[in-house]
């Protein structure tokens, strides 16, 4: 009843506010506020932007190719973002996802460099390479994750830490150890065919690292909606301390979490090397790390929302490409808009957040 | 100054905090204000100085009406409240610490500055480098430099909240001396405290509050049996015992010794009997919160032991120094006052709950199953609300039921902080049917509330606390509210 009058009364303005409030519309606004800005940002750029959006679309999903080639960079992508699924649920900023996806890719190729020439079979070589790159990953995660428990440092700047030394790391191995003979020119030497992740014909897609992605979204909504383990890394996540009252070892749980998030994290870098790029080289984590920590809070930390958020940045970020060729733009464009898009949602959600507070109230009795 | 407040209301949601209080303070005189926890006393004098504003009544300063918005304001026109726990910036330097919040401009003039702070502290006999670090002081020491910060922007009118809290004997003396002098610089001081020796060597004048009223006042000498009276009420109405209290001794704890940031708890000895309720008395603050929190674990004692009997002759288990989780393993639970901070976990169900405070079975959630468990105990405890409900869409009522109703069986130690605080009575006695029934499963129960009544009604023995000190236990049955309420206010210890 009462809400019926304060409709008839409210008019367009109780509309606007049944918009904003509403988890849908309120994200359909972000995303059409996002792109409003970032034509303006393409005026700007003075160029035309129904062009530009065109050639993103044919470039990432234009043509079969192309549609393979975005899938390829979504491996990485959501990967990651499975990962980050464990740290957000239990309530902490795994910055250092850019480091773990290097560590992996670092002990993967390292599993490969000192096996080629031996007679290992290949696809022995990739499965030990990959696990080798989920236990450096973890391993990496790991370590922020003791210094944030018994070292009081904050995951954040932790996890930032390791991934200015896991830069440094590979850029080490890169110009010293595992430099190729010659010249050096900020990556290794290529690969054996033989350990490369199968690809499907005529593409770079692999199905193999395709499938255990799938596998990984799967596997995360499982853990995090089906078992005890998700529920109480849930709670951890949301009050340590209340869950700490109710039993449960918080401290345990959260380098858990860092762990396998790390796994993941570590997947994606091996995957790097054996499945794309097949060296390892300056930059290898391809900025994954950071993507995903902005598809994980765009997808409200739900991995199966996370899925198609992931493929939609990557892409925007394949689609960009094509701007360098046609436009003279720069590819980091699509960085403009996932980081608008990001920013958006985060303001929709404050809005909705600020005007619900008042309608919302709670229940007394 | 003369300060009078007329007919102050102040609530905060269903409490009424000030009902009505009327006070009037002189220049000159040392005004004590006694009252129990929660009687209004901190709500009144956060209103004078700024940090609340009342929803009716006047602040009258020398007769004249003033509004007073914010602490700015209240230092503007004179007015300077001594905060219990010093509120102060310990990284810095004491001559920062003064000149932070005072109208001195961009570039204070330190060298001045220093001179007049010399001179003031001269006055009083304290002796504070301007140059020390905040956290190389005492407590009392930076309670002098407030007092000091004060009166330096020129307050006429001090406001000491429990101001013996922390401090030494021999600074609580300079204390006193300092009040004495102030007061007879004709300053008027509002002195708010539980305790009653000091109050009745201190004060010029005493004002009692009890639940948001001012109940009556008096002036020296000082008859300790109407002040304890007025603040506790006369006579309170005791339940029969409905636990049987059993003789075997549940739990001993033996020569406890635990060090806090106040003051050091040494000796306590007392023994939980299987089925009893022991009530813990005292003002907030005065150790209680401690005990309850070491005999859940969470506190770990520097000596003495906590002993768990095993009901053979002779078999005892000592927990003291144990993990948390262990005493939780031997059927320990604490129930938390801050629900929502330690208790719950806000944004879970009710479900949820339930599942995570249920043996873990298997690895899978099952949800069905935990849904028709959450189903059954919302009927048992009565909660308003479903298995999808979140913990925070509940009332106040409902979350302490949803509490009681997450302990696991069976138990055999409920340490309760303030069971039914915020609660209406209908509640509160659901509550206590609820942890009856623990009781006479066997388990024993201990508890904290600040309401005196509850005390006495519901326990079978009562501790005391004053201070981090522990009295004998009494039974409730034979004590008198003004032998608790002495106890209390720190009378008749020897």
């Amino acid at each position: 009843m009462v809400s019926n009058r304060t409709h008839k009364a409210g008019g367009l303005g109780s509309a606007l506010r049944k918009l904003l409030t509403n988890r849908l519309s309120s994200i359909l606004i972000a995303v059409i506020l996002a792109l409003a800005i970032t034509w303006v940002v393409i005026l700007v750029m003075q160029a035309p932007p129904l062009r530009v959006f065109g050639i993103m679309l044919k470039g990432s999903v234009g043509s079969m190719s192309a549609i393979t080639q975005t899938f390829q960079a979504w491996v990485p992508l959501v990967l990651a973002t499975c990962g980050l699924m464990f740290t957000f649920t239990a309530g902490l900023w795994n910055i250092g996802m850019e480091g773990q996806i290097e560590m992996g890719a670092i002990c993967a190729y390292g599993v490969i460099h000192y096996v080629t020439g031996s007679s290992t079979p290949g696809y022995l070589v990739i499965i030990l390479a990959s696990l080798a790159g989920m236990a450096g990953g973890a391993f990496w995660a790991y370590l922020v994750g003791l210094l944030k428990n018994y070292g009081g440092v904050n995951e954040i700047f932790g996890g930032l830490g390791f991934n200015f030394i896991a830069d440094a790391f590979l850029l080490y191995l890169v110009y010293g150890p595992w430099k190729p003979a010659g010249v050096a020119q900020g990556s290794t030497k290529m690969i054996d065919a033989q350990y490369w992740l199968p690809q499907v014909p005529g593409t770079y897609l692999s199905l193999w690292s395709l499938g255990l992605a799938i596998l990984g979204i799967v596997v995360v909504t499982f853990v995090l909606k089906g078992t005890y383990f998700g529920l109480k890394l849930k709670a951890v996540g949301k009050n340590a301390k209340a869950s700490f009252m109710m039993g449960i070892p918080t401290s345990r749980y959260m380098l858990l979490s860092f762990v396998l998030c790390g796994v993941f994290g570590g997947l994606a870098g091996s995957f790097q090397v054996t499945g794309f790029l097949h060296v390892l080289r300056n930059s290898i984590s391809g900025g994954y790390g950071y993507l995903a920590l902005m598809v994980g809070m765009l997808s409200n930390y739900q991995p199966l929302i996370g899925v198609p958020i992931s493929l939609i940045f990557t892409a925007l970020n394949k689609g960009a490409t094509g701007l360098v060729i046609d436009l003279q733009l720069d590819t980091n464009f699509s960085g403009v808009i996932q980081g608008l898009l990001v920013l958006c949602v985060l303001l929709m959600q404050g809005v909705r957040a600020k005007l619900s507070k008042g309608i919302r109230g709670v229940q007394h009795g | 100054m003369d300060v009078e407040l007329v007919d102050i209301y102040k609530t905060f949601g269903r409490v009424h905090a000030n009902d009505g209080i009327s006070l009037k303070v002189k220049s000159g005189t040392v005004q004590g204000i006694l009252g129990e926890n929660g009687a209004g006393k901190s709500t009144l004098m956060k209103i004078l100085s700024g940090f609340i504003q009342a929803d009716s009544g006047d602040i009258l300063l020398d007769g004249k009406k003033v509004t007073i918005q914010s602490p700015a304001d209240s230092v503007k026109l004179g007015i300077g409240m001594l905060h219990q726990d010093p509120q102060d910036f310990p990284p810095m330097k004491v001559l920062d610490n003064l000149i932070i919040g005072s109208p001195v401009g961009l570039f204070p003039n330190r060298r001045k500055i220093i001179k007049q702070f010399e001179e003031l502290q001269k006055q009083f006999n304290f002796a504070i480098s301007p140059d020390n670090y905040i956290d190389t002081l005492t407590v009392g020491e930076r309670q002098q430099l407030e007092i000091l910060r004060l009166l330096w922007l020129g307050a006429e009118v001090l406001i000491l909240d429990e101001p013996t809290t922390g401090i030494s004997a021999s600074q609580k003396a300079l204390l006193f001396e300092t009040i004495r002098k102030l007061a007879a610089q004709g300053k008027a001081i509002l002195f708010v405290s539980h305790k009653l020796d000091e109050v009745e060597s201190l004060c010029t004048q005493v004002v009692v509050f009890r639940q948001g009223k001012n109940v009556g006042a008096m002036t020296p000498p000082y008859n300790t049996d109407r002040l304890v009276e007025m603040m506790f009420g006369k006579t309170i109405a005791r339940s029969e015992r409905i636990c049987e209290t059993q003789e075997a001794v549940n739990f001993k704890v033996d020569n406890l010794r635990i060090d806090d940031p106040r003051f050091a708890i040494k000796e306590v000895n007392f023994e939980i009997r299987r089925g009893e309720v022991i009530g813990l008395a005292g003002m907030e603050g005065s150790g209680q919160a401690v005990i309850l929190r070491t005999l859940a674990g969470i506190v770990r004692p520097t000596g003495g032991h906590i002993y768990m009997m095993d009901g053979k002759e002779g078999v005892r288990t000592d927990l003291a120094g144990k993990h948390y989780f262990q005493f939780r393993n031997n059927g320990i639970s604490f129930l938390p006052a801050a629900r929502l901070e330690e208790g719950l976990i806000q944004g879970m169900s009710l479900a949820e709950h339930f599942a995570l405070a249920e043996k873990q079975d298997g690895f899978m959630v099952d949800r069905e199953d935990i849904d028709d468990l959450a189903g059954q105990r919302i009927k048992d405890f009565n909660i308003r609300g479903t298995p999808e409900s979140r913990i925070e869409e509940l009332s106040g009522g409902n979350q302490q039921r949803a509490e009681l109703a997450l302990m696991r069986n069976p138990l055999r130690l409920l340490l309760l902080e303030h069971p039914t605080r915020g609660l209406d009575i209908e509640s509160s006695m659901y509550i206590w049917g609820k942890l009856k029934q623990r009781c006479i499963e066997g388990a024993s129960i201990l508890f904290i509330s600040s309401d005196l009544d509850e005390i006495v009604h519901y326990s079978d023995r009562i501790l005391v606390f004053f201070g981090g000190r522990v009295s004998a236990a009494f039974e409730a049955s034979q004590v008198t509210i003004d032998q608790l309420g002495q106890l209390i206010g720190g009378k008749g210890w020897s």
